[in-house]
């Protein structure tokens, strides 16, 4: 299972550095880090090419207006980070299942990207009710000791546990 | 103008750690919810250590201020479970998808595509949340300083000491 292209960074040391990149984005652009309004915006802009009338008369676009933001940026910028970082380090892989997946469900990708498909819907419906995700709650909300920040955290990773253990059974443990 | 270049800089400062932390996996997400691998628990409790004392030293020093999400239990609680639910399922985070696909990890679509749709039915079955899940346990925005009515950086020495605390568990255990 173990993969042969490198360690990377101690994990603490990263996200310490990024910690950092928390306060840049604050201090440059006032922002605080997040992601899934991304995801509502794409979508919206996606529905607005399609039928703009009826995009502007929902509720939620009216909020979480359609278009290309600093967040919307942020998100485009996370993907390119990775590929820089993948690339010059030689860890970028062509993959189409996790390792841990075909231990347990084998290579089959139309299995993986139903799951997969499935629980983004999941995760993402979730996401907009809780108002946010790892990144907006867990990290930006925690870090500013918000207490929705923290209650979200705690049920990201409930929710999350529950789902592990109904996918791989119980004894994960090493 | 400026805001795209400066969220497009700051995604790429963030995606270039999130890579070399190697916390964008589907192994180590799904390892972290499986308590066999607490590798992106380290990365966000460090991330969020950092962030507290810096941010909170740039608020006192009247610098910056807080961006603070309104408390909705039923929000939180219940939305947090769905999300939660459905990372289960994907093995990525709205924000680490984009940060997998960069690495190649390309099942990674498959949940993007995903979440679109996620997004668009959350905003068909916004008006009707609206008037229930929404309203259930509101309290504004605050935080956990406030809530217990003592100083910010009580609470911010007592975050890092418990955090520095269960780092030193994690390794000991190995995780």
């Amino acid at each position: 299972m173990t993969s042969n292209d490198g360690r990377g960074w101690n994990p603490y040391l990263a996200g310490a550095l990024s910690g950092l990149v928390t306060l840049f984005a604050v201090l440059t652009a006032d922002k605080f880090l997040g992601a899934s309004t991304t995801f509502v915006r794409t979508a919206g802009l996606i529905e607005q090419a399609v039928d703009p009338e009826r995009v502007a008369g929902m509720a939620y676009f009216l909020k979480e207006v359609p278009k290309i933001d600093w967040q919307w940026m942020f998100v485009v910028g996370i993907f390119i980070g990775s590929l820089i970082s993948a690339v010059t380090s030689q860890s970028f892989r062509w993959k189409a299942i996790p390792d841990m997946w075909a231990e347990r469900f084998g290579m089959s990708v139309p299995k993986r990207a139903l799951v997969a498909f499935v629980g983004g819907i999941i995760a993402m419906f979730g996401a907009r009710l809780a108002d946010g995700c790892p990144s907006g709650h867990g990290l930006s909300g925690s870090l500013q000791l918000a207490v929705s920040g923290f209650i979200a955290l705690i049920f990201f990773f409930v929710g999350g546990i529950i789902m592990t253990r109904i996918v791989y059974g119980r004894g994960g443990r090493r | 103008m400026k805001q795209l270049i400066l969220g497009l800089v700051t995604g790429i400062m963030f995606g270039f750690l999130l890579q070399k932390g190697r916390v964008i996996r589907y192994d180590k997400q799904i390892g972290a919810l499986r308590l066999m691998d607490m590798t992106i628990v380290k990365f966000m409790l460090s991330s969020i250590l950092v962030g507290m004392i810096g941010v909170y030293l740039l608020k006192d020093m009247g610098i910056v201020q807080l961006q603070i999400k309104t408390t909705i239990l039923g929000a939180q609680i219940l939305g947090g479970l769905i999300f939660g639910l459905g990372w289960g399922l994907l093995g990525y985070c709205p924000g680490t998808s984009a940060g997998a696909l960069g690495e190649g990890r390309w099942d990674a679509v498959w949940g993007i595509l995903g979440m679109l749709v996620g997004a668009a039915l959350f905003a068909e079955a916004y008006p009707a949340l609206k008037n229930s899940v929404l309203t259930w346990g509101v309290y504004g925005k605050i935080t956990v300083p406030q809530m217990l009515g003592i100083h910010h950086w009580f609470v911010i020495v007592v975050f890092v000491l418990g955090t520095i605390l269960l780092f030193r568990w994690f390794e000991k255990k190995g995780l």
